[in-house]
């Protein structure tokens, strides 16, 4: 690899960018609130990672028997109508609505930055007619744009990713492109232009690693509620195509008709999305400290 | 001013049209056959050219759009798929119930956000500050129907002293008049009635609310203190005037501003959190109208609950922002 040598000392944007997240990694760790959320965060993952392995019984096969059975030392959070392990289907749903979200904020973001870097690096007719397409999408509120979505592409786990991904395609694009616009006329991007550089290399070279800070601040803060938005389409009976399957929204679901005598199924799963919608929130909150120290108060 | 306002209504005909375009292809452009998807591939032939011709499916797409254009403006929204009724009709039927809950919903979120940030502000990093931080955290990171089904559980199986679904107590029985419950129960002088709508808002209310009350809060008490720090606040406080009065008139009147903002923003958080609060309180309103007619395959529902909610959603935005020009010279002709 080619580097620059000015004293002896290498300076190139991959080596900056390392130093400015291993700067912020450091904030991060002495943020008590943010390590909070990384801990409920990286909890929960794992315990949806190692399901196959933690989970006593099988989450989409019960025993009649045993149905609505309180918590016990059999069966840890009970059991539902079925007399399906609660604690069992808790672990296969974190990995569901997790992976979901996660998902959901990762289209959101490659599309929606794809979108705002074609708008704002090549303009012209491109830019308005993308920018209109997604003020349009910005004005639906979100939750029932998702619905729309899938009631569109019909259901399944993929289309709510793909659903949520859309609703949040608008923010990441808005948010790169009024970056690069910014970056346009600063001075090591008029540099790099005047040096010959091409169009391409200057977005990715010079461009994408400053503008990534605003965008990977508002990844951590969106899938808090890509979360939730997932985990209520599921509630809505939206989610995945097969009822049985494990999954936060649709166990809440399942526990409206016993809110009576099995509190429990409401409680569980409602406590883990709350607990997942905290640690992303904290970390997000934190993320966004460690990135940018100026908004510290 | 006028320029302004101008200005912005011209802006938002591009997005007006986008818009149009967008619910336009929801239903017209269904992947696959649009009538297979509404009728299910078990419908007869028959069926599925009748309702290609009610919906003009079988004609070119330039001319749908046109079609569809036209009646929109004409105000006309199509009839419902399930039950051929209009839908501008039935929408103004259960919109009134929508927007009750959600200005139950916003007044909870402003009577409580409000005096919570500025409380918290009052005294920065004190016990009182992070209570309301944790409170403010607790609030926007508990889902509507997380918190629904919590309230109901609590507040209405556990001890029953709020009803735990409808408008209305079902035995009583009056007229409808403006589709407000809390209005027509005041319009017909029934007492027993209006207590009992006031007591079916209440959960879904705080349900509602909670996240907007607890958004507000955040932002009231960021904003009054980086105004408390300005210089125009310390030269009141030198000035000799009592601690009331810069509150009010030097702190208050510049933090009101992004305060303004997110009540405007949150109007789109309202309309969302609706359709999930609609279908957990069984609230007939718009929201749980929509669920109901995704789950019937009702397309034309869909497309037009959508339509609306967007433009409300819009015309919302468009006042805060004049709203906001009015309170705030400085920006009025940037």
């Amino acid at each position: 690899m080619e580097a620059t040598t000015v004293s002896g000392a290498r300076i190139g944007p991959a080596r900056r960018s390392r130093g400015l997240f291993r700067d912020a990694w450091g904030r991060l760790r002495r943020n008590p609130p943010a390590m909070v959320g990384l801990f409920l965060i990286v909890s929960l993952v794992m315990l949806g990672v190692f399901a196959d392995l933690i989970a006593p019984y099988d989450p989409l096969a019960g025993r009649l028997a045993d149905r609505l059975q309180l918590p016990s030392a059999e069966h840890l959070m009970g059991t539902d109508l079925q007399g399906r392990d609660v604690f069992s289907r808790m672990l296969f749903g974190a990995r569901v609505s997790l992976m979901a979200g996660v998902v959901a904020v990762a289209v959101g973001f490659l599309v929606g930055g794809c979108l705002g870097a074609i708008a704002g690096v090549f303009g012209g007719w491109l830019d308005p007619i993308i920018m209109r397409f997604m003020d349009t999408l910005l004005a639906v509120p979100s939750v029932l744009l998702a619905i729309g979505v899938v009631a569109w592409l019909g259901r399944g786990l993929g289309q709510v990713m793909l659903a949520v991904g859309i609703t949040y395609t608008p923010v990441f694009a808005r948010l790169l492109r009024g970056s690069i616009l910014s970056l346009r006329e600063i001075d090591y991007v008029i540099a790099a232009r005047s040096a010959g550089a091409s169009r391409m290399r200057i977005l990715v070279r010079h461009m994408l690693p400053n503008a990534l800070t605003p965008m990977i601040v508002q990844g951590t803060l969106s899938l808090g509620t890509a979360i939730v938005t997932v985990t209520a389409l599921g509630f809505l009976g939206l989610g995945p195509p097969d009822p049985r399957t494990a999954e936060w929204g649709v166990m809440l679901t399942d526990s409206i008709r016993f809110l009576r005598i099995a509190p429990y199924l409401l409680f569980f799963p409602g406590a883990a999305i709350v607990l997942a919608v905290i640690g992303f929130n904290l970390l997000g909150d934190g993320v966004r400290e460690a990135l940018d120290p100026r908004q510290r108060r | 001013m006028v320029k302004y306002i101008v200005r912005r209504l011209v802006g938002a005909i591009p997005v007006l049209l986008g818009l149009s375009l967008m619910v336009f292809a929801f239903l017209h452009l269904l992947p696959g056959d649009p009538a297979v998807a509404i009728l299910g591939e078990h419908a007869t032939p028959a069926a599925m050219e009748r309702l290609r011709e009610t919906l003009g499916l079988n004609k070119p797409l330039s001319e749908q759009y046109l079609t569809y254009m036209g009646d929109l403006l004409r105000g006309d929204l199509g009839n419902s798929l399930v039950n051929d009724r209009p839908i501008l009709k039935s929408f103004m039927e259960k919109f009134p119930a929508t927007i009750e809950l959600s200005v139950v919903a916003m007044l909870f979120a402003i009577i409580v956000g409000l005096p919570l940030g500025r409380l918290a502000a009052s005294r920065p990093h004190s016990l009182t500050d992070g209570a309301v931080t944790v409170v403010s955290l607790l609030g926007v990171s508990i889902p509507v129907f997380v918190l629904g089904l919590l309230l109901q559980y609590f507040l209405s199986v556990q001890v029953q002293i709020l009803p735990p679904s409808g408008r209305i107590d079902a035995r009583l029985d009056f007229p409808q008049v403006t589709h407000f419950m809390l209005v027509d129960t005041i319009l017909t002088g029934n007492l027993e009635a209006f207590l009992s709508a006031l007591g079916h808002l209440v959960l879904p209310g705080i349900a509602l609310g909670s996240i907007p009350m607890a958004t507000i809060a955040r932002i009231t008490r960021a904003s009054v203190l980086e105004v408390a720090n300005d210089d125009h606040v310390r030269t009141a406080r030198a000035k000799g005037l009592s601690e009331a009065r810069v509150s009010k008139r030097h702190i208050m009147r510049n933090a009101w501003l992004p305060v303004i903002t997110v009540i405007g923003l949150l109007t789109g958080y309202l309309l969302a959190g609706a359709v999930i609060t609609e279908t957990v309180f069984a609230w007939n309103g718009v929201g749980s109208w929509v669920v109901e007619a995704i789950n019937n395959h009702d397309y034309v529902v869909v497309q037009s609950s959508i339509l609306v909610f967007a433009v409300i959603f819009l015309t919302v935005n468009l006042i805060v922002d004049i709203l906001y020009a009015v309170l705030d010279p400085r920006i009025r002709y940037s």
